[in-house]
This record gives structure tokens, C-alpha cells and sequence, in this order.
């Protein structure tokens, strides 16, 4: 299967924002264009992550899916205080495939097996944020790597697929931002045993680390920063994908 | 040329992004939930996403499988997408045995996690099991990225029916169907990037 290249886009409605060190949050405009400009450009998926995911304001999320359904004619995946049947419904309405759920599992871990019987695994993914605390064990996160929850990540994300999502979205929390590359220790124990997609992110800093993770049997790679930054274009990373043996869609 | 194309609605997801598709290739799209309106369709979308049980339930409920048979019969080309495709056939075994429209022969099944990941989510190559001449994807190029995401896989009854097939590994996957007017994608078009639209494009001019 080829390397699914995701456009990771982080939302505070109705603004795509970017963490710059010492600033904080930097508001980029309008999510929807760079979802189109990626789309144009290439990338096979686009991921929206409402990171303010407020309790109430759900409308501004799901104009965003709305607006950018019109334009962007990839699959398009959304997560962020995604709570409810309702919510997962609103959303895959308006326009995206697929939500990524993490809180709402890690508090009642039925909630992925109910969605998945009612909407289809492969509109299910279970994101789970990962921060490295020893040698050979990490601990899931949920809230941007904020709360801890005690759970081992590599035990979860089985429990996860056990109870059937389609898909698993790993953050690594600790590499996220760093560019140093992705948490390739978590990704040899994991994708060798899974049975469903796997979708990693956190920590892409170049191509080679692209080629890295897709050497280690991932389905996709998420980038953020790499794009936003415009260090790196689409096309740059499928090219260095093509020359190195790892197919890709172009 | 723009066509008349009507979607039906039945609850089950991706509406508007295949609505949204057909739009911006230029053409009308009516969407259609009470009642097929027989005189006003050049095209039928039959799209979906979710389990087949629920999906023939809501098809039923809103009288849509007669509609479909009726309007078929009159010549209206109909294409089906994901679930859309798999309830074309006559029965599906997810989550129980279920019948379809039986608009073709053949059945549906759940895909082998034995051989490969399932749900099967990612773009794959289209490969031709026949002359893609007078279907829906007549213009497009042999090997062209299409984009699935599903867990079960319609098989028809009759070779002739398969139109276009991709591998995973050395095991193949249908891809597209036909049977006379009415056509089926395994594949998401409107969310295949420009090789998809283009695909849906074909759907509403071809003749």
C-alpha cells in the first residue's frame, strides 16, 4: 500500500495555528485554503485537530469541514473533543471520512466499539498521544500530551483495536516540534503488531525521517510543522519517497 | 454539457461530499431523499458509508429499493459508491445476513484480515478486469490512484460484472462493477483528488 502523506492542520477556530517557541500559539488564517493548497499540492489526507475542542462552540469545527468538503477533494479526518455519537455524526455529514477520538475513549473505552458498530470502523480512529518514560515503557496522554492517564500506550493502543477502530493515530508527544524525527522505538514495537492502519506523527524534520518510518511498516505519516513552515514541500517528500523504494501516490 | 444528477439520501454519510463533487464539476445535484423523482435524473448516485444492514433498512424504509429497480429499468445509469456499490448486489453477511437491491448478482463479504490490514483504508492503482469502454471509466488511465476505505468486498456472481479490480499483495480486490446501466465504485471518487473527479465527470457525460 502506499504511504499515505497527511496534512496535519491544528485549529483554533477559526484559525490555523502554529506553535513558535517562546510565543506560543501564531494564528495562520484560514484552515481551509492550506487544506486546498495542500490538496492541490498532493497530500493524500488532510487532519484537522480542533485544539481548543470547547464544550459547547462545536459550529465553527464543523463550518470549517463544511467550507473545506467544498474545495479539498481528499479524505478528510477530524479530531478534537469529539465526544458523542452526535458529534461524530454532525462531522461525517458535513463532510470529513473519518474522526479521531482520544479522550472520550480513554474515559469510557466501550465509546470505540459502540461508534465503530454504528458509523464503521474506518470512520473510527483512536489517536493516542505518547511521551517516552523509561526504557521500554510510554505512557498514554490525552489534551495535547497535557493529562496523564496512567495507561500503558503500547497495552491502549491494542485495547483500541480490540475493540475495533479502523485506524490508529500515534503523537509523539516528546518529539512533536523537535524535527529530530519520529519516536522510531514506540513504532518498532507497535506496527509490527497491529492489524489495522497505522498512522503516525510528531518530530518529521526531513524526508529521511519519512523513509524511516515507512521502512518500519507504517500506513501514513502525519506532518505539521514540516509544511507549515514551509520547509518542505509534498512533492519534495514523495520524491524522496519514490527514490528510496517506498510507493507513494503520484 | 451538464447532467441532472440525483443523490440519494438515506441517512448514511458522505452526502455532501459527493454532492459537493458534482457541483463543482458543473453539474446540478438534487438531492433526494422523499421520493425518486423519475422525470428529472440524467444520473443516479447511490453513495454510503456504514454498515449494510442499516443502509438497506433506511433504503426500504424510504422506499428508495423500488425507486432504484423502477428508474434502472428505464435506462437511468446509476452508480453506487462504497456501501452504495455493495447494496447493489443481493445479500451482504456483515453483522448478520442481509439482502440487498439485487440490482447485480453476487454477494457481499467481510475481507480476510488474514491477508491484509482490514478496514483496507488507502489509495491503490485501478487495474482493468475488462474494456473500461462505455463505463464510467472509460477516460481514465489504467493504474490510476483511487482512494478505499472499507472492510468488506463485493463479490459478483459473473466475471462479466467486474470492471476494474487492485491488489493487495498478491490477493485482488474488487474495485468497480457493472451490469448494464448501473455501475459501482468501491472507491471514494469525490474524495480521489482530480483523477476522482474526473472519474465522476465521466459518470455524468458518458453515454
Amino acid at each position: 500500500m502506499p504511504l499515505r502523506i497527511i496534512a496535519r492542520l491544528d485549529i483554533k477556530a477559526p484559525n490555523l495555528v502554529k506553535g513558535v517557541r517562546l510565543e506560543g500559539l501564531r494564528k495562520l488564517g484560514d484552515p481551509s485554503r492550506f487544506a486546498e493548497q495542500y490538496f492541490h499540492q498532493g497530500a493524500d489526507e488532510i487532519y484537522y485537530q480542533d485544539i481548543v475542542a470547547s464544550l459547547y462552540n462545536r459550529s465553527s469545527i464543523l463550518d470549517l469541514v463544511t467550507h473545506t468538503a467544498q474545495n479539498v477533494f481528499i479524505p478528510l479526518a477530524v479530531g478534537g473533543g469529539i465526544r458523542s455519537e452526535e458529534d461524530i455524526q454532525n462531522l461525517l455529514r458535513a463532510g470529513a471520512d473519518k474522526v479521531c477520538i482520544n479522550t472520550a475513549a480513554v474515559k469510557r473505552p466501550m465509546f470505540i466499539q459502540e461508534m465503530a458498530e454504528r458509523f464503521g470502523s474506518q470512520c473510527i480512529t483512536v489517536a493516542v498521544e505518547t511521551i517516552r518514560q523509561s526504557k521500554d515503557h510510554w505512557e498514554a496522554f490525552t489534551d495535547n500530551g497535557r493529562e496523564h492517564t496512567g495507561l500503558d500506550a503500547y497495552d491502549w493502543a491494542q485495547k483500541a483495536v480490540e475493540l475495533g477502530c479502523g485506524e490508529l493515530f500515534i503523537t509523539s508527544v516528546d518529539h512533536e516540534g523537535t524535527g529530530d524525527g519520529f519516536d522510531m522505538d514506540f513504532i518498532h514495537r507497535l506496527s509490527p503488531n497491529v492489524p489495522v492502519p497505522l498512522v503516525v506523527h510528531g518530530g518529521a524534520g526531513h524526508p529521511s525521517h519519512i523513509l524511516e518510518a515507512a521502512q518500519a511498516g507504517v500506513d501514513g505519516v502525519a506532518i505539521a510543522q514540516l509544511l507549515h513552515y514551509e520547509r518542505c514541500t509534498i512533492a519534495d517528500i514523495k520524491q524522496a519517497c519514490q527514490e528510496h523504494g517506498t510507493e507513494v501516490r503520484a | 454539457m451538464s447532467a441532472n444528477v440525483m443523490v440519494v439520501d438515506y441517512g448514511l454519510g458522505n452526502l455532501h461530499s459527493v454532492v459537493n463533487a458534482i457541483r463543482k464539476l458543473g453539474h446540478t445535484a438534487v438531492v433526494a431523499d422523499e421520493g425518486l423523482q423519475l422525470a428529472e435524473a440524467d444520473r443516479l448516485i447511490l453513495p454510503g458509508v456504514g454498515a449494510f444492514g442499516d443502509g438497506m433498512r433506511e433504503l426500504r424504509r424510504r422506499g428508495h429499493d423500488r425507486e432504484l429497480g423502477q428508474l434502472t429499468a428505464l435506462g437511468v445509469p446509476l452508480l453506487g459508491i462504497c456501501l452504495g456499490m455493495q447494496m447493489l448486489f443481493e445479500s451482504s453477511d456483515e453483522h448478520g445476513f442481509h439482502s440487498g437491491l439485487s440490482l447485480i448478482p453476487g454477494s457481499v463479504h467481510r475481507l480476510d484480515q488474514n491477508i491484509m490490514k482490514v478496514p483496507h483504508v488507502g489509495w491503490r492503482r485501478l487495474h482493468p478486469s475488462q474494456d473500461w469502454q462505455g463505463s464510467f471509466l472509460e477516460e481514465t488511465p489504467e493504474g490510476t490512484f483511487t482512494y478505499f476505505t472499507h472492510s468488506f468486498e463485493a463479490k459478483p456472481k459473473n466475471a462479466d460484472a467486474l470492471l476494474a479490480f487492485v491488489e493487495s499483495g498478491e490477493h485482488k480486490i474488487t474495485a468497480a462493477v457493472r451490469c448494464g446501466n448501473i455501475f459501482g465504485a468501491q472507491f471514494h471518487p469525490e474524495k480521489s483528488g482530480d483523477m476522482g473527479l474526473a472519474i465522476l465527470d465521466t459518470f455524468c457525460n458518458f453515454s
